[in-house]
């Protein structure tokens, strides 16, 4: 593997982790749209709080890692996506600000006047920003953005695998949320409210994968590279995610929660790979190569550096974050 | 500087050939960056205090310290996630706002930025881990997890103000028939002039959140409530802010040194010369107009002293650098200026409050000295802003001095910057007022006696109903 195709794939998996981590992130706002008037909703409410509160701000740093990873080790495809994408791009942000505010804002709020009004901002924003940033995403695989960049800025992400993109982003995330706050509820003794979401969880997740693999027939048409990518290439990766998501939601019916986390976790994860997959070797699909878009050796190599250094020192102290979120010290109710 | 000033010196920097889209941008970096730095100050300063604060309490057993490290925790954590998304902005703006220049130097001043995530990471783990830590860890152990924060702030700011640092004096590359190449991205990191900007920096961080804190207790003893929970509440961070008032007029001085070399029509705006003259005077306020100087106050000698270390060295002239490569000379000076006069300020206060305790007055017990230090956080945070304009401003028309011009690294999507400018200041105007209001009704029931300030998710009784006894108390 050359070096250009190493960083790319420690840019990628920061992708992947992100779909995952900023993914289930974002899904917990789903079920707190959805979780119904204030009286109703209050113990779901109160559920993601307490599940997401600790983790978000670390769960969001991916992103920050993928932008950053992606101008230095290739800048000219990331000023030309930036120019070009630069509508839905704007309308993530927007998301991801007024999301990450509006929680912050909801958990100290005095009245409950207040705290809906953060929390309704909360909860919207966590919707829209997946599906803009899904749209980047479908927008890049679909090779519309141009080398050069100043691409057309609606007809680039108004397409239909931006936007089949975008709605998948959406249901995975939602479905990701949907069994880890499952699998929290159960822990802490919330039994009627794990069953309901049990329920909606279930509806989410086979919607979501339908979805996936209806979008692949659209998708082989609307951009013919990606989709003989996603089904020649990434095959074996397509089926590891249709099994990761069947596996799942048998799971769930059988009240397994604490594995169906594990079995949802590799669904996403390997349709996000297979993303990734099928594109190589493009960064801008029909326009520039990995190769092509590199920068300067000499900076991959310290990005390589940087990348090795975050393994060694992130990498334990984010396991022992998510350590303590699952202990038993911290599943229970104390105050914070 | 009122804000109506700025815009008209702003739109003078933007001159009839520049794109349209240049203004919006420049605005528009201004606003999120002068916005997310108030924040980043917290990020980087507070850590410290609170773990001061924490320790205190627990190795005194003292109650009123233990209280004051959770409340400030409490604030820390609403502070801290509109910081973070405030900095998240940023990430996308650089490529939003300035595609020339990261399309250009992305691989030149990325390295900085990659390690600058890393530190942020480890922030945001251990913030995490602090925060819901209380009452759920070993109490030394949980203690100990402020610790990383305090170390990574210092790693992250170093980092920003590197890129910073290489915008103000480029190392690292060479332009060969207008490509660059031979990067060195180790040498952008490790930049000669980062290490002395981040010092300023660093110390202003603490001055801002130092005064700030201790000013809230001041506000508290005017009105009367003077118990040890607010003594103590003052003094811990006002004798943060004590140390960095103090280092800080050094750490500026000595970052100054070599700027007649480093960018000489920087300091010819600092110090409004409009000729070369040895040795050269401090002018205090003071209009540059039509390459007149009108309406200052002229301090012979001082200012070849200040910005050369010499009674005699010339401060060079803006007639000696060709006119499109002025800045807006006035709002640079001004900003320069009130910045230096703020910080001088401030550290004669503190000085004089720590002298007159040496001779038994205890100066809290006077009330202009607290009002005084009510407004020392804001006059801080004006110092803050002052500088960056200072740093900032006084670089145009160079984004990367002396190699792309600003214009060049702009966008050129001009209208629909205009849109995002209003939006966002709309959206950071909503933000600053629900970060206000949540914090002090924060601040309101601590003080009728509340102290876990669980969330209201719904009526009371539904959250009984469903099981969800917790969230009662
Ligand atoms: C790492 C980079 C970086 C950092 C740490 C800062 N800036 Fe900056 N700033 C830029 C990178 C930059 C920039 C993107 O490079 C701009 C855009 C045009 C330019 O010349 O520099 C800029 C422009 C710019 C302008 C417009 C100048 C003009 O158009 O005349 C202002 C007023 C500020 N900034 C203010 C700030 C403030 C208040 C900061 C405090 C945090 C700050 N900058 C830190
Ligand atoms: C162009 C300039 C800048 C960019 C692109 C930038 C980028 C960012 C980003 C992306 C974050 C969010 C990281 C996270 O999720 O934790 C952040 C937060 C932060 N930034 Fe900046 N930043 C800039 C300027 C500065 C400056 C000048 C400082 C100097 C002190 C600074 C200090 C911080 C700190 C301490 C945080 C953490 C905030 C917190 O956790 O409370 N930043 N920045
Ligand atoms: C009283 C003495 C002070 C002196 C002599 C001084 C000097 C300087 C100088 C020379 C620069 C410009 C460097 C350049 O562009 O090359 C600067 C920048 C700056 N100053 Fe000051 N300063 C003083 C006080 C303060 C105070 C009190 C604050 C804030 C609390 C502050 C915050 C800043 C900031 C944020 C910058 C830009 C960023 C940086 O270079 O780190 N300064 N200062």
């Amino acid at each position: 593997m050359s070096l250009e195709v190493v960083v790319a794939c420690a840019l990628f998996a920061g992708v992947v982790a992100y779909a995952v981590l900023g993914g289930a992130d974002f899904g917990s706002g789903f079920w707190d749209l959805t979780a119904g008037g204030s009286r109703r909703g209050a113990g779901m409410r109160t559920l993601i709080d307490r599940s997401i509160g600790p983790v978000w701000e670390a769960n969001h740093v991916w992103l920050i890692y993928v932008l950053v990873m992606w101008w230095t080790a290739f800048p000219e495809t990331f000023a030309a996506a930036m120019t070009t994408l630069y509508m839905p791009l704007v309308a993530a942000l927007t998301g991801i600000v007024l999301r990450g505010a509006g929680f912050a804002f909801r958990k100290y709020a005095e009245t409950l006047g207040q705290a809906r009004l953060f929390g309704a901002v909360f909860a919207a924003s966590s919707v829209v920003a997946p599906f803009f940033l899904g749209t980047v995403a479908g927008a890049l695989a679909s090779g519309r953005v141009p080398a050069d960049g100043h691409g057309d800025p609606w007809s680039s992400w108004l397409a239909p695998t931006p936007l089949l993109i975008g709605a998948v982003a959406v249901g995975t995330g939602a479905f990701l949320a949907g069994t880890f706050l499952n699998a929290e509820a159960a822990r802490s003794g919330s039994t009627a409210l794990a069953e309901r979401l049990r329920t909606r969880t279930l509806a989410v997740g086979a919607a979501t994968g339908a979805a996936v693999f209806a979008s692949l027939v659209p998708v082989a048409r609307d951009a013919p590279a990606l989709g003989a990518g996603l089904t020649v290439r990434a095959w074996p990766l397509m089926a590891a995610s249709a099994l990761g998501g069947v596996a799942t939601l048998a799971l769930l019916l059988r009240r397994r929660y604490g594995i169906a986390r594990f079995t949802a976790v590799v669904a996403v994860a390997a349709v996000v790979a297979g993303w990734g997959l099928g594109q190589y070797p493009w960064l801008l699909v029909g326009e520039t190569t990995i190769g092509e878009a590199a920068g300067a050796r000499t900076t991959l190599q310290g990005l390589l550096v940087a990348v090795g250094v975050a393994a060694v020192v992130v990498g334990p102290a984010l396991g022992y974050l998510f350590y303590l979120t699952q202990s038993s010290q911290w599943a229970g109710d104390h105050e914070h | 500087m009122s804000p109506a000033d700025f815009v008209p010196h702003l739109s003078e920097a933007a001159s009839a050939a520049d794109p349209a889209g240049l203004l919006p941008a420049r605005q528009q970096m201004a606003l999120s960056l002068g916005w997310h730095i108030v924040l980043a100050c917290f990020g980087v300063a507070f850590p410290a205090m609170i773990f001061v604060m924490h320790l205190r309490g627990i190795r005194r057993r003292d109650p009123v310290a233990l209280e004051l490290a959770k409340r400030w925790a409490k604030v820390s954590a609403v502070l801290f996630a509109v910081g973070v998304v405030s900095g998240t902005v940023l990430s996308f703006e650089m490529g939003l706002l300035w595609p020339g220049l990261m399309g250009t130097f992305g691989d030149v001043l990325g390295l900085p930025f990659a390690f600058e995530g890393l530190a942020f990471f480890l922030e945001a783990i251990f913030l995490g881990i602090y925060l819901y830590g209380w009452g759920r860890m070993p109490q030394r152990l949980h203690l100990l997890m402020v610790l990383p924060m305090a170390v990574t702030g210092v790693i992250g700011t170093y980092c920003v103000i590197a890129v910073n640092a290489w915008m103000n004096a480029p190392t690292g590359f060479r332009i060969l028939d207008g490509e660059v190449v031979d990067v060195r991205p180790w040498s952008v990191l490790f930049n000669g002039h980062a290490a002395l900007q981040f010092a300023h920096m660093w110390v202003a961080a603490y001055m801002v959140v130092g005064f700030s804190i201790a000013g809230v207790y001041a506000v508290g003893m005017l009105r009367g409530r003077r118990d040890t929970h607010h003594r103590l509440g003052f003094t811990v961070p006002f004798v943060f802010a004590t140390v960095a008032a103090v280092a800080q007029p050094f750490a500026g001085h000595i970052l100054g040194a070599g700027l007649d070399e480093r960018q000489p029509a920087k300091l010819a705006a600092f110090e409004l010369a409009e000729t070369t003259e040895s040795p050269a005077p401090l002018r205090i306020g003071g209009v540059y107009t039509d390459g007149e100087v009108t309406g200052s106050l002229d301090i012979p000698y001082l200012g070849s002293l200040l910005a050369r270390n010499s009674p005699s060295a010339p401060v060079p002239g803006l007639d000696t650098i060709p006119a499109e490569d002025h800045p807006p000379v006035n709002l640079t000076h001004w900003a320069f200026q009130t910045m230096i006069g703020i910080g001088i300020l401030l550290m004669l206060a503190v000085l004089l409050y720590w002298f007159a305790r040496w001779r038994g007055r205890d100066l809290l017990e006077r009330r202009w000295f607290l009002r005084f230090a009510a407004i020392g956080g804001p006059l801080a945070v004006v110092a803050l802003e002052a500088g960056w304009i200072a740093t900032e401003v006084g670089r145009q028309p160079w984004v990367v001095h002396g190699v792309m011009r600003t214009v060049d690294a702009a966008g050129n999507h001009a209208a629909g910057l205009w849109w995002m400018l209003a939006a966002s200041t709309i959206g950071y105007g909503a933000m600053t007022v629900g970060a206000v209001v949540v914090l002090r009704s924060m601040a309101r029931r601590w003080r009728t006696g509340e102290s876990d300030l669980p969330s209201p998710y719904g009526p009371r009784s539904a959250l009984a109903a469903d099981g969800n006894g917790e969230a009662e108390r």
